[in-house]
């Protein structure tokens, strides 16, 4: 560890002297790198889609769909707006602070560290580094030993392609992230849980690090099936494509479990098997269409979760398990016990959990009583229940009849709020999540009142009062000595 | 003081005020605006009892209290009433073909419980300035003003309980053992105002929690003076930034000034003499600036003077009174870069002038230390003034003037480094205590098959073509044609 500890501060000398150089500023580098990383990724697609089978079982297409075709399109979107995103914001001023001239301009950090996740390892590594790429800044980026294969290959593929004394990759576990932490940066972005991203926000704290957290959380899904029951086909097939389609819901925005009212629960159980048989077939084990559990352990953490008497007992479809291969089957669970562990921490895996309610309206309280969560998902065309959620409840994002969309339109800002995070990306907000506003003011030397300056009396009080009050009128009066106090 | 808070108190304010939060009562416009109009009231009614409290605390001069507190407020407070409809109205975002059909904005809403500790050097605005921000914003709101401000802490708890709903806006007076306790708590969000390293721990603290900061800290600001400048009005503007904004105390202030060899003089002429104009032949006795908050600043700041190779470099002032806490305006040239005074922020009215042999240098030597709150330039070049404002990084850049740029609501004002994270003022202010939830509205139409299992070739490369936005290939896919 003591060559690693070496090895970090070294990297972190040369990212310091590039940025200290200015490279990183100009615009057409960070054009050159943003170019170089859409390259990157169209000249090693069979190469990145093979890493992440090998990591998650992830088939090609989800593989594509998620990471691949993501990256080049956020890479593509900073490419083409990174011109405007750079101009300064000129603002108005008052009056009274005429000729002088206001404007912001976006100045990088410096030299940033990202530290990604095993789950989406291409997407949520390059993602990030595109805003900071954008922004100006140089970068570290420590990818998760979750997922070797991807990991290894970003490390061996980055230098390739992209300025290697200012982008730069490590790998490594907890050890790594240690050291890394240690180390004065200039921003963190971080990808993963709560847990860790209170380890990081203390780390972060001894060098007033500002830092982003891409945080979970126990994303629900309300299903109000009075107002969308001529669609219920398609809300079937969108909660299965978010809770099994994306890393087998091993995702961020995966949907957690179901609100749903009582009467309607096994309806909803009954539709939503034949769309688990249409998507992957009867064995899902061999359909290739299901990535597998990532590690042993969170296999382990899964079947700890199931095995739960109660739980176990409130499975109505799936629910078998193959260690070996790191399976398990979609399931779903009917009313599984509120105190139960799956229903008190993000499940991350293909098990989904209906709760029912009363009433549709009791999903509200239901909500609120936990912590925030990254997003909400609900289906409903009940205008009501839409303002309800949307001013009565919190989180990241709301998304209604439709799930894990959100993540995919940049126009919008991504991340959460409390337990599910702090800061926000994708789009003209990554560029801001790496940048400083810097305020900048001219003043004019050539005008010059005599009031702003003591030594102190009331007509130089009421001049001031005035001004701010900005009645020009009322100053020009006490000027010609109209009205005095 | 007269009661005790202990740990019960601050587990039970939190509990009265998550169900004032959790009664939606924090989020209607009325509520905010009425909360507003309240602090006007204060502002307007009470303003003679705020420049005697401050004249206690600090012996501010009754025009800065007037201008740079009580002022300053008002106008943070008109302007949030004025544009609070505005600021609290979606913002719709563009969707993009993937999302199709579907429409999205960008709805503002609060954060919940929020935490506001404040400083002692401009008690009233830094306490209510961010209060603003997040009543706009529709929170519940604790603040904690500074106890070494004891006249302006106890004159905000006693006009806050009795202008502001109690059951949403709270203010807890105390020191250490007081911010430690409600540290402890859960907060949605925390704002401080005050020093790098109290906001070390703060922000340890709100780690706990995952609690967003917003870290208002200060550092040494420094002011390039270039000798293509007007003279004049340079030496004024640097001494009303100084002397003239709490005599020195403050986080804006200028800490020190960089300068050539040549000019050094010049300036330093035009500034004795300004400063004659401005306080008369004993700076000592003027009424028109503070004093030194404490004894204890006041000893911090007498062993910077003191020190060795520092107290032969006064060339102007250097007179001390420890029994009325005053210190002369006090101009140093060239104190050693390792000194006590130019390792940390002076925070007071001494001022050292450092010179280079090419003005340019002094880039470097802002450079080589951490981010200040603010960097200030004087000159008429224009190219200078964009290498300026290109290459140092500061919270907030002024050229051709000092600590104006706190005053102009369109502008973000925050640090960056050691100088702070986070931003405020008008908009910024109700940015900083707000949570910017992004809501799609999708329909059901459009769904289209390559979103879904079991994947095929085929969706691959209707995916990749609709990624590279090939429609051609889009077509062929979908006709089966290729």
């Amino acid at each position: 560890m003591e060559a690693m500890k070496e090895t970090v501060e070294e990297s972190l000398r040369e990212m310091r002297e590039t940025f200290a150089s200015g490279r990183t500023r100009s615009v057409k580098w960070r054009k050159t790198q943003l170019g170089a990383i859409i390259e990157m990724v169209k000249d090693n697609e069979d190469k990145m889609c093979d890493v992440l089978f090998q990591d998650l079982g992830k088939h090609s297409t989800e593989a594509f769909r998620d990471e691949l075709g993501f990256v080049i399109r956020s890479a593509t979107t900073a490419l083409n707006c990174l011109d405007k995103w750079v101009v300064p914001k000129k603002t108005s001023l008052p009056l009274l602070f005429y000729p002088a001239k206001g404007k912001v301009i976006s100045e990088p950090y410096g030299t940033v560290l990202v530290l990604s996740s095993w789950n989406f390892p291409i997407s949520l590594s390059l993602d990030p580094l595109i805003g900071a790429i954008s922004a100006g800044n140089t970068v570290l980026l420590k990818s998760s030993e979750l997922s070797p294969n991807a990991s290894a290959f970003l490390a061996k593929i980055i230098p390739s392609y992209l300025d290697n004394k200012a982008i730069k990759v490590i790998e490594g576990g907890p050890d790594v992230a240690t050291i890394l932490l240690k180390q004065q940066w200039d921003k963190i972005f971080f990808t993963g849980s709560p847990r860790i991203g209170k380890i990081i926000l203390a780390a972060a704290a001894e060098h007033l690090t500002p830092v982003t957290l891409e945080l979970g959380g126990k994303c629900p899904t309300i299903v109000d099936h009075h107002s969308v029951s001529k669609d219920m086909k398609s809300v079937v097939k969108r909660i299965s494509g978010g809770k099994w389609g994306s890393c087998s819901g091993q995702a961020c925005i995966a949907v957690d479990y179901i609100l749903v009212e009582q009467s309607f629960a096994s309806s909803l159980v009954d539709m939503l098997k034949p769309v688990i048989k249409t998507f992957f077939g009867d064995n899902p084990k061999e359909s290739g269409c299901l990535s597998r559990i990532v590690s042993k352990k969170h296999f382990e953490r899964l079947s700890r979760l199931l095995n739960d008497p109660g739980v176990k007992a409130s499975i109505v479809y799936g629910g078998s398990m193959d260690e070996e291969k790191l399976y398990i089957e979609p399931t779903i669970l009917l009313d599984p016990p509120l105190h139960s562990e799956i229903m008190n921490e993000e499940i991350f895996g293909p098990i989904l959990p209906i709760i029912t309610l009363r009433d549709i309206q009791e999903s509200i309280g239901f909500i609120k009583s936990k912590p925030k969560p990254l997003a909400i998902y609900a289906f409903t065309n009940d205008e009501n229940l839409k303002t309800r959620i949307l001013s009565e409840t919190s989180s990241g994002s709301v998304t209604f009849n439709d799930v894990m969309i959100q993540y995919m339109c940049d126009a919008l800002p991504f991340g959460g709020v409390g337990e599910s995070g702090i800061g926000r990306y994708h789009g003209k907000y990554s560029f801001e999540c790496f940048s400083h506003d810097k305020a900048i003011m001219e003043g004019s030397l050539a005008m010059d009142l005599e009031a702003r300056y003591p030594p102190w009396n009331n007509f130089k009080l009421n001049f001031i009062r005035l001004a701010f009050r900005e009645d020009y009128f009322k100053l020009v009066l006490l000027m010609l000595g109209l009205i005095k106090k | 003081m007269t009661k005790v808070f202990e740990a019960a108190d601050a587990t039970n304010l939190m509990t009265e005020l998550r169900r004032s939060f959790d009664s939606g009562v924090t989020r209607g416009t009325e509520w905010r605006v009425s909360q507003l109009k309240k602090l006007l009231i204060i502002c307007d009614n009470h303003e003679p009892e705020i420049v005697a409290a401050l004249h206690h605390d600090l012996a501010k001069p009754e025009l800065e209290s007037s201008v740079y507190e009580v002022a300053l407020l008002r106008n943070s407070i008109n302007l949030a009433l004025k544009q609070l409809k505005v600021w609290m109205a979606p913002d719709k975002a563009k969707t993009s073909l993937t999302t199709f059909p579907a429409s999205a904005e960008i709805v503002s809403e609060p954060l919940g419980i929020v935490l506001v500790i404040s400083a002692w050097n401009y008690p009233f605005l830094l306490s209510i300035d961010p209060v603003i921000g997040a009543i706009s914003a529709g929170n519940a709101v604790v603040l904690k003003p500074s106890e070494l401000a004891p006249a302006s802490s106890s004159l905000l708890a006693k006009l806050m309980e009795q202008y502001l709903d109690p059951s949403a806006v709270r203010v807890v007076e105390g020191a250490v053992t007081e911010t430690t306790l409600l540290l402890e708590q859960k907060w949605d969000k925390i704002f401080y105002t005050g020093s790098s390293k109290i906001g070390r721990i703060i922000m340890t603290a709100a780690a706990k929690h995952l609690t967003p900061v917003v870290l208002e800290l200060g550092g040494k600001s420094p002011v390039v003076v270039d000798s293509n400048t007007n003279l004049k009005v340079t030496a004024k503007r640097i001494i009303a930034g100084k002397w003239g904004c709490n005599n020195g105390q403050a986080c804006i202030s200028p800490d020190y000034i960089l300068t050539t060899k040549d000019y050094a003089p010049k300036l330093i002429d035009a500034m004795k003499h300004e400063l004659e104009t401005f306080y008369g032949k004993n700076a000592m006795e003027s009424k028109d600036m503070s004093r030194i908050v404490n004894s204890n600043h006041f000893d911090r700041l007498s062993k910077m003077l003191e020190e060795k190779e520092v107290s032969d470099k006064i060339v102007c002032g250097g007179q001390k009174d420890r029994e009325n806490l005053k210190i002369a305006p006090t101009i140093l040239l060239d104190v050693p870069l390792d000194s006590l005074m130019m390792s940390e922020e002076i925070f007071g009215p001494l001022l050292p002038i450092l010179t280079v042999k090419d003005l340019e240098d002094s880039f470097d030597v802002i450079r080589s230390r951490p981010k200040p709150l603010a960097a200030y330039l004087f000159t008429q070049n224009e190219k200078l003034k964009e290498r300026f404002a290109m290459t140092i990084s500061a919270g907030g850049i002024v050229v051709n003037d000092i600590a104006v740029h706190l005053a102009l609501p369109t502008l973000p004002f925050g640090g960056v480094g050691e100088s702070g994270m986070g931003s405020y003022h008008g908009k910024f202010s109700f940015d900083a205590f707000s949570h910017k939830k992004a809501v799609l509205y999708k329909s059901f139409m459009g769904d289209s098959a390559i979103r879904y299992a079991p994947y095929s070739r085929g969706k691959l490369r209707l995916l990749k073509a609709l990624v590279n936005t090939n429609i051609l290939e889009v077509f062929k896919v979908l006709l089966g044609l290729s």
